[in-house]
């Protein structure tokens, strides 16, 4: 009865097709809108915190992360509350993965809205005499390489959609280069910079890019950390200032705030000054 | 071909209150149609057709998926003015098609309320007109159609070939396959005027009760019903019902079916560009500024009259304003239009009317028709009546609207009642559940399962419902 003139299920068309059952958010409706997000490198810290604020602001969420125990407990807890979000495991640094992933999301989530570029990691060479090219390479390829490889097809969705927000997080660490760790100043440095290059392609497109930088938070990233740490600041408390220069679509912000007068008179330090500190 | 990141776009329903983000990709030929649900299949996305995205809800929106956009299949096949058979690819628009008909004396058997909408998607939502009384659906005047399934097979269905899928896949929402080609039959008119009877209703009993009786002599029905009016006025409102006129009534017969005397003035009063007219709407666009408006036209409606207009005029009220529905703001418009048996429907309406004015969300405007049931499967014809109700959405009356909408659930469903796939965009998939029953349900996924064995084809509201 039916003529095929395709032969369709004869193909070698890889089946990925368990869209079924996969879990999905309810149905956006006019009366239940429903804004959808996607975090890359939530599994703790400031990632998770984000991922509690925007559920609970009533964002379905689309939560990646490395480590799938930390992940899927994140997921379930939220989701418990009867807020949406779901778990995706995949390391930041296999690209390759990246162009099936997204479209991936997007079905799942039902569209996007706003995407998180929060994966990051921080190796200290340990002193200001060593250096470790394989620490510094990995830096660089998931603070920065793992940033153009999520944002740059984001970016042209958005584009091409005329809408969406685009949050990076850098660090104060990025805004100079320092005795203490030239591998994370200079990926800081060079997200800040990737950021800032597509807001200026994206902004006239109506798609916002906002540059978090923040200070010291108290999570693990901090014990990691060497020296000093002034003006530490709760994971929550920094997660509440992204989601209000968020909503303000802002396109810089510093966490705590007063790092953007600290790093206003570090970045005017004279350089015949700075080359000889010791931070 | 892979998927095309710069086809990532923000769709919207008609009233402006979804935002749906998909990749759009163009058609032009069926051969495009399978090669996107191979592309669908690579990346595990799913698909739905779009014509010209007016229906009121989330039909035509599939948020993170590939829509079809059918714009770009507009071509009129075939016309034959001596059968009034007319075969056209899917996208064609119901303005295309009376363009086409009208000056060789016929006229599309059912129209919306806007000629922008595409055969296809008419076809999909079974779109029904001030006529549905007496002409039914749309799909009655369906001599043929093809389509294109997921499956690869190209299907042709007439109401005698491929019956079942002939009757699903029109109401089937495009959940069944993708319209190819479809032909009509033409409805004969022997002038490019209408010949229209304007009266008012006091109250909702007289409404309805006019809505019956003069139906059957006349070829078109509307009511307009203030859905501000309270108490002993509670759904007043004036009707509109007109007749096509016979041979020999026009003398210029040849002249007014010209399409040139069919357009919509596209100046108020001859001056002011209707394009800028939805921004001075705005500013009355709440409650206290509705209220004044409906008693107003209701003050106008009170000169019983007759008179003549042309058809366009007559059928496409939707776009006598351009984009009036962008004056109801940022949260754009919602449709409830709920069907209900003759028997149930005024005292389902009462309350329906007095729970919305309750609780401070009164519709802004009510539009009643004639209905009568048919064979399709998803059908929402009723021997009774409907009513359109279009509500305002704001930050602020969400929540309120979305309980108030389940109440009038419960209240239609009680009553018999049913709902068109078009409008509504709150209903839940047990309402669905209730007013279709479960083995029509079943009856469309056992379809479903044999056009489209991988669920290829999902729309919002097809997640909404089915899923």
């Amino acid at each position: 009865m039916l003529k095929w003139i395709h032969p369709f299920l004869e193909d070698n068309v890889p089946d990925i097709y368990p869209a079924a059952d996969s879990p999905r958010p309810a149905p956006a409706t006019p009366l239940n809108p429903r804004r959808r997000g996607l975090i890359i490198g939530a599994s703790d810290g400031l990632g998770a915190e984000l991922a509690r604020r925007l559920a609970r602001e009533g964002y379905s969420l689309a939560l990646i992360a490395r480590r799938k125990d930390k992940l899927e407990s994140l997921c379930s807890e939220i989701n418990a509350k009867g807020q949406t979000a779901l778990p995706y495991v995949h390391d930041v640094s296999n690209y390759d993965e990246v162009p099936n992933l997204l479209p991936r999301i997007v079905a799942d989530l039902g569209g996007l809205d706003v995407a998180v570029f929060m994966a990051g990691v921080n190796y200290p060479p340990g002193g200001m005499d060593k250096y470790n090219f394989e620490n510094d390479r990995r830096m660089i390829e998931i603070n920065l390489i793992g940033a153009m490889a999520w944002l740059h097809p984001i970016a042209e969705m958005f584009q091409s959609a005329g809408a969406g927000q685009i949050v990076g997080i850098g660090s104060v660490a990025g805004d100079r280069g320092r005795v203490g760790n030239p591998g994370y100043n200079t990926s800081k440095a060079a997200l800040a910079t990737y950021l800032e290059a597509l807001r200026n392609r994206l902004t006239r497109h109506g798609v916002n890019v906002l540059t978090v930088k923040p200070g010291f938070l108290k999570t693990e990233m901090l014990k990691a950390a060497q020296g000093a740490t002034p003006f530490a600041i709760e994971p929550s408390k920094a997660a509440e200032d992204i989601l209000k220069a968020m909503k303000r679509r802002k396109q810089q912000i510093y966490t705590a705030s007063i790092w953007r007068w600290i790093m206003l008179a570090i970045q005017h330090t004279p350089s015949f000054i700075f080359r000889r500190l010791s931070f | 071909m892979s998927l095309p990141l710069s086809s990532f776009t923000h769709l919207e329903n008609f009233g402006h209150s979804l935002h749906s983000p998909s990749y759009r990709i163009q058609i032009k030929n069926a051969e495009n149609i399978y090669e996107t649900f191979r592309l669908a299949r690579k990346h595990g996305l799913t698909v739905t057709a779009r014509g010209t995205g007016l229906s009121y809800n989330d039909a035509s929106l599939n948020g993170g998926g590939i829509v079809l956009d059918m714009t770009g299949m507009n071509q009129i096949l075939e016309w034959d003015p001596a059968s009034g058979l007319v075969r056209c690819e899917s996208g064609v628009t119901l303005e295309q098609l009376w363009q086409r008909v009208e000056p060789d004396g016929w006229w599309p058997p059912v129209v919306s309320g806007t000629m922008k909408t595409t055969l296809g998607g008419c076809l999909s939502a079974n779109i029904h007109g001030k006529n549905n009384f007496k002409m039914g659906p749309i799909g009655e005047h369906v001599v043929e159609f093809t389509a294109a399934l997921p499956t690869g097979a190209l299907v042709t269905c007439t109401p005698k070939k491929n019956a079942d899928l002939f009757y699903a896949m029109i109401s089937g929402l495009g959940m069944l396959g993708v319209f190819v080609t479809v032909t009509l039959k033409m409805k004969r008119i022997h002038s490019g005027l209408i010949e229209v009877d304007a009266w008012h209703v006091k109250n909702l009993k007289h409404q309805l009760d006019s809505l019956l009786e003069h139906a059957p002599d006349h070829d078109y029905i509307v009511g307009w019903l203030d859905t501000t009016a309270k108490g002993k006025s509670l759904g007043r409102g004036q009707i509109h019902a007109s007749r096509n006129l016979k041979e020999g009534e026009d003398p210029n017969a040849r002249h007014t079916m010209q399409i040139e005397n069919q357009h919509l003035p596209d100046r108020l009063f001859g001056v002011m560009p209707k394009s800028l007219l939805h921004y001075f709407m705005n500013p009355f666009l709440n409650n206290l500024g509705v209220w004044s408006i409906n008693t107003a036209k209701y003050i106008t409606a009170l000169r019983d009259h007759t008179f003549r207009q042309s058809h366009a005029e007559f059928h496409f009220l939707l776009d006598y304003v351009p984009d009036w529905e962008r004056s109801f703001g940022r949260g754009g418009l919602i449709q409830y239009q709920s069907f209900l048996p003759k028997q149930t429907a005024e005292s389902a309406w009462r309350e329906m009317l007095e729970l919305s004015h309750r609780r401070g969300t009164p519709s802004y405007l009510g539009v009643t028709k004639r209905h009568r049931p048919d064979k399709f499967l998803l059908t929402h014809g009723v021997d009774g009546f409907s009513l359109a109700m279009d509500f305002k959405v704001t930050d602020g009356n969400r929540a309120k609207l979305r309980e108030l909408l389940q109440e009038f659930d419960q209240i239609v469903l009680n009553a018999g009642g049913r709902f068109y796939f078009a409008k509504n965009s709150e209903t839940s998939a047990e309402s669905a559940r209730r007013f279709l029953g479960d083995e029509t349900i079943a009856k469309f996924k056992k379809l479903k399962k044999r056009c489209d064995p991988n669920g290829l084809l999902e729309s919002d509201l097809y997640r909404r419902i089915f899923k």
